[in-house]
């Protein structure tokens, strides 16, 4: 199991690319021109999300440097525990369902407080691959056909959250060891 | 939602500041929390960049219906409202295809419009159908085959192996997509 979690991370980037390239060049798709527009296109995504990264990396630098992170985290360490969490990466589990960029400048700072390489930088990371940002997607979807009632729907997405978090936590000890 | 979160953080860490006396710290962090987010970007934007050409090349060769017509076999029993040959089927089916290959631009109108059709269906238009619900639990808990923003945080953080989530990223949303439609297969009955 281990080794085949190792084995897909490390292939599944140089295959996914590979195949594709090769599919396309048999579709007949000028792969090289095309990728170069849709690496322009790209380039100006990013460009884009800079100003929520600026917006939430400075909130989240006055948060820590004050030493409100570190009353939250207090705070948070007891409910962490009962889900087996580590109370560095609350912060990305409340922030993930809600926003997007905020999950992503949580991320980036979780990354660079404790390390990519540690546990929370691995945890922090499978999550935000294996979650979503549930309030945005339902608010946006039944929004543009007008559902009012919207049932199950946010109660199910919420388990599916939470399974993903606890599901990350769990496999990264598995496959890095333990906390 | 998102701007009271935001107003929260700066708010109460300038509150926490001034009762600790940590005022200079804060100033320090306002700066470097603004400047750090640009070195990000940067280290960012190559990786960002490299994935959606490839993903250009993917969409330009058809990837999306091929996946689509992979994928179909298997949602179609999932969806038991929606007849098989009805356009809802075939919005769903390739929304969640563009979901899998990272393609978020192009995956929202095309899930958009797989609404759209899901409403023609619903005998009550205010009210959420079981397969809208089914739906929307797939899409915000859908396997991305490769996280390539969270690779590329990672490289930009200076990991020493950016792509060893890829796999324990795909197992743990398969988990969480597994945990989201037995949810709201069994939550439908009671609502």
């Amino acid at each position: 199991m281990e080794t085949a979690i190792k084995t897909i991370s490390a292939f599944a980037v140089p295959l996914v690319v590979a195949f594709i390239l090769v599919h396309g060049y048999i579709k007949g798709v000028k792969v090289y021109e095309v990728f170069v527009e849709g690496a322009a296109e790209g380039i100006k995504t990013s460009l884009r999300i800079l100003p929520y990264l600026i917006a939430i990396l400075m909130a989240i630098g006055v948060f820590r440097s004050s030493g409100a992170m570190d009353i939250l985290l207090a705070l948070l360490k007891v409910p962490a525990r009962l889900l087996g969490i580590p109370a560095e990466v609350t912060p990305l589990v409340l922030i993930r369902p809600l926003s997007g960029s905020g999950a992503l400048g949580v991320l980036s700072e979780i990354l660079n407080t404790y390390g990519p390489d540690s546990f929370a930088g691995r945890v922090a990371a499978t999550m935000m691959g294996s979650t979503e940002t549930i309030f945005y997607t339902i608010t946006v979807y039944f929004g543009a056909v007008g559902i009012k009632d919207t049932r199950h729907v946010l109660p199910a997405a919420l388990v599916a959250d939470l399974a993903g978090v606890i599901a990350s936590v769990v496999i990264c000890s598995i496959i890095f060891g333990p906390s | 939602m998102i701007n009271s979160v935001w107003l929260f953080l700066i708010i109460s860490g300038i509150a926490v500041a001034a009762a600790r006396g940590s005022m200079g710290d804060v100033s320090a962090g306002i700066m470097a929390g603004a400047s750090s987010s640009v070195e990000l970007f940067l280290g960012l934007m190559g990786i960002m960049a490299l994935w959606t050409g490839v993903m250009r090349v993917a969409e330009r060769a058809g990837l999306v219906e091929t996946l689509s017509r992979v994928i179909r076999p298997v949602l179609v029993p999932i969806f038991p409202g929606v007849p098989k040959n009805h356009p809802a089927m075939g919005a769903v089916v390739m929304n969640l295809a563009a979901n899998m290959l990272g393609l978020g631009n192009a995956a929202t109108p095309i899930g958009i419009n797989a609404m759209k059709e899901l409403q023609k269906l619903n005998p009550r238009p205010s009210r959420a159908t079981n397969a809208m619900c089914t739906f929307l639990v797939l899409n915000t808990s859908s396997v991305q085959v490769i996280p390539a923003t969270v690779i590329g945080l990672r490289a930009a953080a200076g990991s020493s192996n950016p792509t060893e989530i890829v796999g324990t990223a795909l197992l743990a949303t398969t988990i969480s997509t597994l945990a989201g439609l037995l949810a709201v297969k069994t939550l439908e009955r009671l609502y």
